[in-house]
């Protein structure tokens, strides 16, 4: 097996583990680096496979450069809108999708709070 | 041609440079900066299809360089439908949120409009699948930040609940364009188209059906839908429109482009993968329906309705076949839509800021007050149900003529009982705005300011019109490589 196809089959390896983790997990933070885990394992595979002969290709290098970039960006977005998330209700994750009780479970939170 | 003169650089600088500007200035200049560069850009997606008209399609190369290392820019009749439709939604948008946020602009509102705007026409000008990848982020990202911009706990939810959905769509995109890469060492769509065939590797397979998946998860397709009613429905009225009107047909569009393009080899081998997206449209336009139809927020309501109008851009996948039939009702249907829909989120939205009831309730009596934007809202609904002589009517005729055309009966109903879903939840909306209640004797809401009304009306009128006047459209549809 050449190295690049090492690589190649991390990379899967890594994406599946992130994929899962993005939409099994419960926590935020977690769910944010399992998106990462996602994004290396894509650049692994863009890097691995594209290596022919051991002799480098630097175009997918680039690519892999500029997916770094975006993923840095949604990573903060993501990180700033889980922050403001959980100042505004306490909570880490934002529960499942339909979720209608998130808004009533606030608002009993805010009753326990009042001062009887 | 000309390099600074070039429609298709400028459609991308331009936006670009007027959301910078608008970062720096102050909020009074950002609606000006908009608005001038829209009607820029406006002319520029004119000018760009009256190139494709005569000559097919035109490309650019950005800053010169030649193809493997520089960017080539490349532009056709669907190109040129999309470009003029998202410039033309985007000026009525603009001039309507002008006057909407006349009190309090969100932070950075008109900037990440500019963002988005940039990103989407990058995305319709782009023949490559990773500068492809890179557009898709950026659209995604500034939608997910116009959706926080109202700033509760509601929205900053809905934020991250589609910020969570479009990464994963985007990662499987990437994933699929790195397998790719790594078979054919390009990622250019047209050389792409010509390497691919039936006997593809797996991981060509896969890769397309990564690709597919991920750009169906983003345009929200059933059951993928689950992240565009709390998104949709929990954003200011023109950031609604926005991503309803023309954000869920940029990825529809990349994935009609992939399925034609580079993927065709794939989806002609095995003809069954077609009735997937068909089916799952049907479901949506059910599914989506109904749910329109038990909403109890108008801008739910409005949101679901956009989810079952996305399973009619899917049912055409079947019909490729022969003619050009599918494609025509395709695109039609995503102008009609998108005309209709952005027309109908801001009728919405001075709805509910004149009564300040966000409830389905809260239109009781708006015939009395708000003649001109329950009439824009009557009329995008046409639309939407079909009736002619709106472009929703033509893009539906086209849908069953070409159902009927190549035997597949089903879809054909599935138009028809779709249109008649959204005559429901229409009419439910209409038959409580004629409602006259007792406490209209009281002292008349304010009324809102022109602006709000008549962009309204305009974006309606010309869903309307589409219908009558939709052969130019159909004729920049005729070179597009199929």
């Amino acid at each position: 097996m050449s190295s690049g196809l090492i690589f190649a089959a991390t990379g899967c390896l890594l994406f599946v583990l992130g994929l899962g983790g993005v939409l099994l997990l419960k926590a935020l933070l977690r769910r944010i680096l399992a998106f990462n885990l996602m994004g290396s394992g894509a650049f692994l595979v863009l890097v691995g496979l594209a290596q022919r002969d051991g002799t480098p290709d630097p175009v997918p290098q680039a690519m892999v450069l500029t997916g770094i970039v975006v993923a840095v960006a949604a990573t903060a977005l993501a990180l700033t809108l889980a922050r403001r998330w959980q100042a505004l209700t306490g909570r880490e994750d934002i529960g499942r999708v339909g979720d209608a009780g998130s808004r009533r479970r606030s608002k009993q939170r805010e009753r326990r709070k009042a001062p009887r | 041609m000309n390099l600074i003169l070039d429609p298709l650089a400028w459609l991308i600088l331009l936006p670009l440079l007027w959301a910078t500007l608008a970062f720096v200035a102050t909020d009074r200049y950002g609606p000006r900066l908009a608005i001038a560069g829209l009607v820029g850009q406006l002319l520029c997606a004119a000018m760009l299809a009256q190139d494709v008209a005569s000559h097919g399609s035109i490309g650019h190369l950005a800053g010169g360089w030649a193809e493997p290392l520089g960017i080539r820019l490349f532009a056709d009749g669907l190109s040129a439908v999309m470009l003029l439709l998202t410039q033309g939604v985007a000026l009525a948008l603009v001039l309507y949120a002008r006057s909407y946020f006349s009190q309090a602009t969100p932070p950075a509102f008109w900037t990440l409009t500019g963002f988005l705007i940039a990103g989407m026409n990058a995305l319709f000008l782009s023949g490559d699948l990773f500068n492809l990848y890179v557009t898709l982020e950026l659209v995604g990202l500034a939608a997910v930040g116009l959706v926080a911009a109202g700033g509760g706990a509601a929205q900053i939810a809905a934020a991250l609940r589609y910020l969570l959905a479009t990464l994963v769509g985007s990662g499987a995109y990437l994933f699929g364009v790195a397998l790719i890469y790594g078979s054919y060492g390009t990622v250019s769509a047209s050389l792409l188209g010509q390497l691919i065939n039936a006997e593809a590797p797996i991981a060509v397979w896969l890769a397309a059906g990564l690709m597919l998946t991920g750009l169906l998860l983003k345009t929200a397709l059933f059951p993928f839908h689950f992240w565009l009613p709390p998104a949709h429905g929990g954003a200011p009225a023109p950031v609604s429109a926005l991503l309803s009107a023309l954000v869920v047909k940029a990825s529809f569009y990349l994935f009609l482009r992939l399925w034609l393009g580079p993927f065709a080899a794939l989806t002609e081998a095995q003809p069954w993968l077609a009735q997937l997206p068909a089916a799952l449209g049907a479901s949506a336009i059910l599914w989506g329906s109904w749910q329109a139809i038990r909403a109890d927020r108008l801008k739910v309501l409005i949101a679901y309705s956009t989810v079952a109008q996305i399973g009619y851009l899917f049912l055409i996948f079947p019909l490729f076949g022969t003619g050009a039939l599918a494609l025509q009702a395709g695109i039609l249907q995503v102008t009609a839509h998108g005309l209709a829909k952005a027309a109908m989120f801001i009728a919405a939205g001075t709805l509910i800021k004149v009564s300040g009831s966000e409830r389905v309730l809260g239109v009781a009596g708006a015939a009395v007050h708000l003649p001109v934007t329950l009439f824009a809202f009557a009329l995008a609904g046409v639309s939407l149900m079909g009736l002619p002589p709106s472009g929703g009517f033509l893009a539906k005729w086209l849908l069953i003529d070409a159902a009927l055309d190549q035997g597949h009966e089903w879809i054909a109903g599935i138009a028809i009982a779709g249109g008649l879903l959204a005559g429901i939840y229409v009419f439910r909306v209409l038959r409580l705005a004629f409602r006259v209640t007792i406490a209209d004797d009281e002292a008349a809401p304010l009324r809102p300011a022109a602006v709000l009304e008549w962009t309204a009306l305009a974006l309606a009128a010309a869903s309307i019109l589409l219908g009558l006047f939709a052969m130019p459209l159909i004729n920049l549809l005729a070179g597009v490589t199929r």
